[in-house]
């Protein structure tokens, strides 16, 4: 009986020992099959991208394998939230698997995964011809001068209207004259307008929008901060100035793009700021009432721009492959697909000329309108801590405003300027 | 160790012999129970040592050293010594070389609010559960009839798991949620300073009560009958019955409760992250300890560790002064039991 327990005890360690060790090497192997520079051959991939509700990437990836039988794709789709999406290539990047060859990366990450040597350079044996697609687009996915990333749907926001409230108003095309419109809001008793003021990524995309529409910038090209500009004063004064008179209401403290969304939906805002998936939303979800009473126009000023491109992972052993899948997805054909199945905006220029797609979908127009005025956020591998710095000061600045406290705008904006500073530059 | 697994009450002076094979004896038991106990303490090594080991060792070394002017590629980093634990504690950072007092709205800037958050959250669940716990372990403890469908229809909040009842009290506390409806407020629970942080206290409290009132319960149920029927034969009042009797021989239960409870509290993670995130007043009213690490995962993964390893000192110090002032036996030794019975 002693004996029994002695050798099932020894037994037990041995079996958890080997365990162990297996699970820590298999790791390892992963690593070692990848080496930095990965291999360039020819086989099949991964793709990697975030949630794919309305199901095109796999009628994509189906078109793909039945042309490629030797090189067949497989879709792994993560969650829905960007930091989630971020955390899971960072995790798999860090640890140089090979096991992600192409993967979606939003527009704001280029600089940040490519300064980390995680990305493969488009160029010598893995160049992409860039001349298809439109100008600021390309530019999201460069770094240091060099093309890191290639487009894949590109996004802006655009501006939402009550048409039966405004009737013969034109159209505000600027800041100001949305906000003299607000009087209109006032009448009928709801609030007059809302774009993204959580603490989150779309709150760094509207105070983006409100810098650089008031003519300034938040960081130059070496990543310093130009926040100490009168310009940037105005355009953070617009939004403080705002939420203390009530134009914005204090609960747009809560809004992401959902609630947003559900405010205008319900027939309780005037002017919406939002992405153009909230087209197909408003005229389909059951909690809609107004239909048939909003129009869309372009952003009244310089909006941001969003979107994901498509990059190589350093560490792929399909490299080769990866390049004429990244082709593949930036064909006319998938580009057609996207934007008819999942609301994505094409990333060639040609798309927003031809008819039959301007036809189908009229916002495509509006959407151009505003991508031509679009500004990228900041471009910079210290891309977290620079949002970072933007949330927090923003929120404390808006809040304070909301609340009827000064929200010293001078003082938030060098906050802002010193945490970008301390955050590290790349000059 | 081996005084409590050899109880050898000898009636008789043993003899040489005799007294040589109690030793082996001991030996020999103590071998084996460092054998069955060998799984336990590889598995615990892999699991939990190791990450702690390489965490603390990353916290000395810094992910990168700048930037390459001219690829514009991370330098590898290196040993930084203690500079990321300063980072944290006299909250410093680095900029365009220098070190300066670290600006708002970097993740540094926060540590001391979050100290300060994490503690009040822990303060005050702890005893608002304790008191409820209580409250609730006393109703449940008398016999009438119903008693095993209260307990289990109690211990259901418990089981839901803390992301669907972050999302739950989520949308309780939404703008034109249920709440504001019924009580006819325009709170935004999710964004004023103390509102988020009351919105939190409210849902972990919902959550936890049960789990301390089982706890509780199961203290209550080894009181014996008896001493309170002596009581009321000496003529005690209820309070008095609660304060003189019930209170003291619940303190060993007690106090392992409220002990399991606050070690629980101070490392709260997936409920302000899931219901507020970290947000509410200035923008990080709820943000405790772990959240912080989260973000700062974000960017710097060493810096993170150097938090984390922070957060695990402040911790094992509270579990310390725990364990240390208020006796807390939670290894069930019986030389503790006596000392503390003692005290009574």
């Amino acid at each position: 009986m002693r004996k029994a327990m002695r050798v099932a005890a020894a037994g037990a360690t041995l079996a958890l020992t080997t365990l162990g060790l297996v699970a820590c090497s298999s790791s390892g192997g992963g690593a070692g099959g990848g080496s930095s520079s990965g291999g360039g051959g020819t086989g099949p991939i991964t793709y990697v991208q975030g949630k794919d509700t309305s199901g095109v990437v796999n009628k994509l990836a189906a078109i793909w394998n039945q042309a490629h039988p030797k090189e067949k794709v497989t879709v792994k789709q993560q969650s829905d939230q960007a930091d989630q999406q971020h955390d899971d290539l960072a995790q798999h990047l860090q640890q140089k698997l090979s096991d992600y060859d192409v993967f979606s990366t939003d527009v704001v990450w280029t600089a940040e995964f490519a300064a980390k040597g995680w990305l493969q350079p488009l160029t010598g044996a893995y160049k992409l011809d860039t001349s298809p697609f439109l100008p600021s687009v390309v530019k999201t996915g460069q770094y240091h001068g060099v093309q890191y990333a290639a487009p894949s749907s590109t996004d802006s926001q655009i501006l939402f209207y009550r048409k039966d409230l405004l009737g013969s108003t034109p159209v505000p095309t600027t800041w100001d004259e949305m906000m003299k419109d607000c009087s209109i809001a006032k009448k009928a008793n709801i609030p007059c307008y809302t774009g993204q003021f959580a603490k989150y990524e779309g709150l760094t995309v509207n105070f983006n929008e409100a810098i650089t529409s008031a003519g300034g910038t938040v960081v130059d090209d070496k990543g310093n901060p130009t926040l100490d500009t009168p310009e940037a004063k105005a355009g953070l004064t617009r939004l403080t100035t705002a939420f203390a008179d009530g134009n914005i209401p204090k609960a747009a403290l809560t809004y992401q793009e959902a609630q947003g969304l559900s405010a205008f939906e319900t027939g309780k805002m005037l002017f919406l700021t939002n992405w153009p998936y909230a087209v197909s939303a408003i005229k389909t979800d059951g909690t809609s009432v107004v239909k048939n009473k909003f129009g869309i126009a372009g952003y009244p000023g310089k909006s941001a721009v969003g979107g994901h491109n498509l990059a190589i992972s350093a560490y792929s052993n399909h490299k080769a492959t990866a390049l004429k899948f990244i082709e593949f997805m930036e064909s006319d054909q998938a580009q057609k697909m996207n934007i008819q199945v999942a609301s994505l905006a094409p990333v060639r220029s040609s798309s927003y000329t031809d008819a039959s797609l301007t036809q189908q979908f009229p916002y495509l127009t509006t959407l151009k309108a505003s991508l031509d005025n679009a500004v990228a956020r900041p471009i910079s591998p210290y891309y977290p801590a620079i949002t970072t710095a933007i949330e927090n000061n923003t929120y404390k600045a808006l809040t304070a405003a909301a609340n009827g406290q000064n929200p010293d705008v001078s003082g938030t904006l060098s906050s802002i300027a010193a945490a970008i500073k301390a955050a590290g530059t790349t000059g | 160790m081996t005084s409590s697994v050899v109880q050898a009450p000898a009636p008789l002076p043993p003899s040489r012999a005799g007294r040589e094979s109690a030793e082996a004896n001991r030996r020999r038991i103590t071998r084996v129970a460092l054998y069955l106990l060998a799984p336990t303490i590889v598995a615990m090594a892999i699991v939990v040592a190791y990450p702690i080991v390489i965490s603390i060792i990353n916290s000395f070394q810094s992910d990168f050293s700048g930037i390459d002017p001219k690829t514009g590629l991370f330098q590898q980093g290196g040993f930084v010594g203690l500079e990321n634990y300063t980072n944290w504690l006299l909250q410093q950072c680095q900029s365009g070389g220098k070190t300066v007092s670290c600006p708002a709205g970097t993740n540094e800037s926060q540590f001391y609010d979050s100290v300060f958050a994490t503690f009040l959250f822990t303060v005050v669940t702890v005893a608002l559960e304790t008191a409820f716990g209580m409250w609730m372990a006393l109703i449940m403890n008398r016999s009438f009839r119903g008693r095993g469908i209260l307990r289990a229809a109690v211990l259901v909040p418990w089981a839901i798991p803390t992301a669907v009842t972050a999302k739950l009290w989520y949308f309780i506390f939404a703008t034109n949620g249920v709440l504001n409806t019924v009580l006819g407020l325009h709170t935004l629970w999710t964004a004023d300073l103390w509102a988020s942080r009351w919105a939190i206290i409210i849902a972990d409290t919902w959550k936890t009560t049960p789990f301390m009132a089982l706890l509780i319960l199961a203290g209550l149920q080894l009181i014996p009958e008896d001493v309170y029927e002596a009581a009321r034969m000496d003529g005690a009042s209820t309070a008095q019955q609660f304060v003189r009797i019930t209170l003291p021989l619940l303190k060993p239960a007690l106090v392992v409760a409220i002990l399991f409870r606050t070690l629980d509290a101070l490392r709260m993670y997936d409920l302000p992250a899931i219901l507020t995130q970290g947000g509410g007043g200035g923008g990080d009213a709820t943000t405790t300890l772990s959240i912080l690490v989260v973000r700062e995962l974000r960017s710097h993964i060493d810096s993170a560790s150097a938090l984390s390893t922070i957060t695990f000192i402040i911790i094992f110090a509270v579990a310390f002064i725990f364990i240390r002032l208020l006796g807390a036996n939670i290894t069930g030794s019986e030389k503790k039991a006596r000392k503390v019975a003692k005290e009574l």
